[in-house]
């Protein structure tokens, strides 16, 4: 943001030497609000149409294809659909608390936005706790879902919520425990600084930096789609026994504000796990020119955002929901121990190699290459299974 | 086994599982999806696909109806309504009125069994909604018609001859008493 604000400085677009605070306070909130408002809620409506195809293929449907272009405009029509109806409050409910818990939960999806490093200079706060607010504003979700399932004043709405906020605290731990790894062996916490520890390569990608860090990786993932309410761990809203969990007495916008906010959630997730272990927006240096860097890293930055959030519908798709015993088990008697040898197994290898192991990055890089070539003889293997005619194309 | 290896052998089993799940939905990315976009993507008409004997809306061709009045004898449920009139003078039998009831009509068949020549058929037609019960009603006879005279030879008029022998197959395949029974039943 330092750069972009000295870049419009001195493209004297503002006449010459403008007061530098306003320069800063207008590029801020025009970006802010541009993230928001162009990338950040059309991000949720349109992830739920890929989400809804790429499920559909999953299952070998086709998917919303008639609104628009491939069924590109669904998310506008349904979202049009969602305002346009009635907006009930229950007579019993506590309206003060319930109509304020969407808020709530849009407003823990959209701060993190602040510190969501685009590129080298796109990224609206460079906090020096970055990773830090980024896990804890997310944490805010916790209280808006608590407060709604509270304040319907319905049993159903109380156990969504309650099972809402006892899986985003549990799941809180492994997460924390898996971003240490990386905050360790960068000794910052601010994304910028964690991301220019890498390269754009993958082995000097901490995913590939050393074994207890690809599991941390997996450790994360797995939390944040606890966290994010995301299939297999979406117990809050599980259909089949608690209707809609905390969100059944809300209708309308306010719905669809808590639906947007889970969607969006997806972008933070990948986000959180492309800057700790990805390299974020590390790309090749192809250009002296910054707008050309920038607009690559950018590019970079997103392909690798939306690969993860490809990753978690793939997810949401290939597995079923587990159980309330089941979820607190993977959380204390897997997850958590885990991370925590993690932990000590980070501390020792940085004690050992300060600097980092550059053979274990080629190692680590070439276990993940077999693990993909075993994967692709595992679907070619299914594909042969089951003799069925091949379709290539992703729109039909 | 202990307590110990039982748990490790539970992480190999969840990575294990998941690697296989999800190599199976990705295979599903490549497959082509069984969804049939009935009906403005379909390659070809579902009508055109339905074999002869399918029992859709009831459609009567004039050209060859007698006027003997047997479909509307045999419908159970009073769906047919036909006029008939014979002019003492001319022998000429003129169908006046031939309605079917398409709302009331339970598809059973019965009409076109005992059509000497084929003329009340069922098509393969079966879109038939519409927004009111009086719409549904078909009626077939614009201006009252003569009724057709079923010659002895073959059908020497090229307008009618198609129809005729369409209606005559349907009469043989498809209306024919006992045809529609199993082979056993007929030998019994």
């Amino acid at each position: 943001m330092q750069q972009l604000i000295e870049y419009v400085i001195a493209s004297g677009m503002l006449g010459k030497n403008p007061p530098y605070q306003i320069v800063a306070a207008v590029v801020v909130l025009l970006a802010s609000a541009f993230v928001v408002l162009v990338v950040a809620l059309p991000f949720a409506g349109i992830v739920t149409w890929v989400e809804r195809r790429v499920w559909a293929r999953i299952q070998s449907r086709i998917g919303p294809n008639r609104v628009g272009p491939q069924g590109f405009l669904q998310w506008l029509a349904d979202g049009i659909k969602l305002i346009c109806k009635e907006d009930i409050v229950p007579t019993d409910a506590d309206p003060h608390l319930f109509k304020l818990a969407p808020y709530l939960v849009m407003l823990a999806w959209i701060l993190p936005w602040a510190v969501m490093p685009f590129s080298s200079a796109l990224i609206l706060a460079d906090l020096n706790v970055g990773i830090l607010y980024m896990t804890a504003v997310t944490a805010v979700t916790v209280v808006g879902i608590l407060m709604a399932g509270w304040s319907s004043n319905d049993k159903w709405s109380l156990i969504g919520g309650i099972r809402s906020a006892a899986q985003i605290i549990s799941y809180e731990i492994p997460a924390g425990l898996s971003i240490f790894p990386v905050v360790m062996m960068t000794g910052t916490l601010s994304m910028e600084r964690i991301i220019k520890a890498q390269g754009w390569t993958p082995q000097h990608w901490f995913l590939f930096a050393n074994p207890f860090c690809f599991i941390a990786a997996g450790i994360l993932f797995v939390s944040a789609l606890a966290e994010g309410n995301r299939t297999p761990f979406d117990l809050p809203e599980a259909e089949s026994e608690l209707v809609a969990g905390f969100a059944t007495e809300y209708s309308g916008m306010r719905y669809s504000l808590f639906f947007m906010a889970e969607w969006g959630n997806l972008f933070i997730i990948g986000a959180i796990i492309a800057t700790l272990f990805l390299g974020g927006w590390q790309a090749p240096r192809v250009s002296a020119d910054p707008v050309v860097m920038n607009i690559l890293q950018l590019i970079v930055f997103n392909a690798k955002v939306l690969f993860l959030v490809f990753l978690s519908m793939w997810i949401r798709g290939t597995l079923p929901r587990i159980r309330i015993d089941q979820l607190v088990t993977v959380c204390w008697k897997y997850l958590v121990p885990i991370a925590f040898a993690n932990l000590i197994g980070t501390a020792v290898w940085v004690a050992l190699w300060p600097e980092g192991n550059s053979v274990m990055g080629y190692l680590m890089v070439a276990l993940g290459a077999a693990l993909v070539v075993l994967f692709m003889r595992r679907v070619i293997y299914y594909l042969r299974r089951a003799r069925m005619e091949l379709y290539f194309r992703p729109n039909i | 086994m202990g307590a110990a290896a039982q748990y490790f052998e539970n992480i190999r089993d969840t990575v294990r599982t998941v690697f296989e799940g999800m190599a199976v939905t990705a295979s599903h990315f490549v497959r082509k999806p069984y969804t049939v976009q009935y009906p403005d993507r379909m390659p070809v008409r579902v009508q055109d696909t339905l074999p002869f004997r399918y029992r859709g809306i009831l459609e009567v061709d004039l050209e060859i109806c007698t006027g003997c009045l047997a479909c509307e004898r045999a419908c159970p449920i009073d769906c047919i309504v036909i006029a008939c009139e014979k002019d003492s003078a001319t022998k000429i039998l003129t169908i006046a009125q031939f309605d079917i009831d398409i709302a009331k009509c339970m598809f059973c068949g019965l009409c076109s069994e005992p059509c000497p020549t084929g003329s009340i058929h069922h098509t393969s037609e079966f879109e038939g909604a519409d927004f009111s019960l009086e719409s549904l009603i078909r009626r077939f006879v614009r201006e009252p018609v003569a009724a057709y005279k079923p010659k002895k030879g073959p059908e020497t008029d090229p307008r009618i001859a198609p129809i005729l022998s369409r209606g005559m197959r349907y009469v043989n395949e498809f209306a024919a008493p006992g045809s529609d029974k199993p082979a056993e039943a007929k030998t019994a």
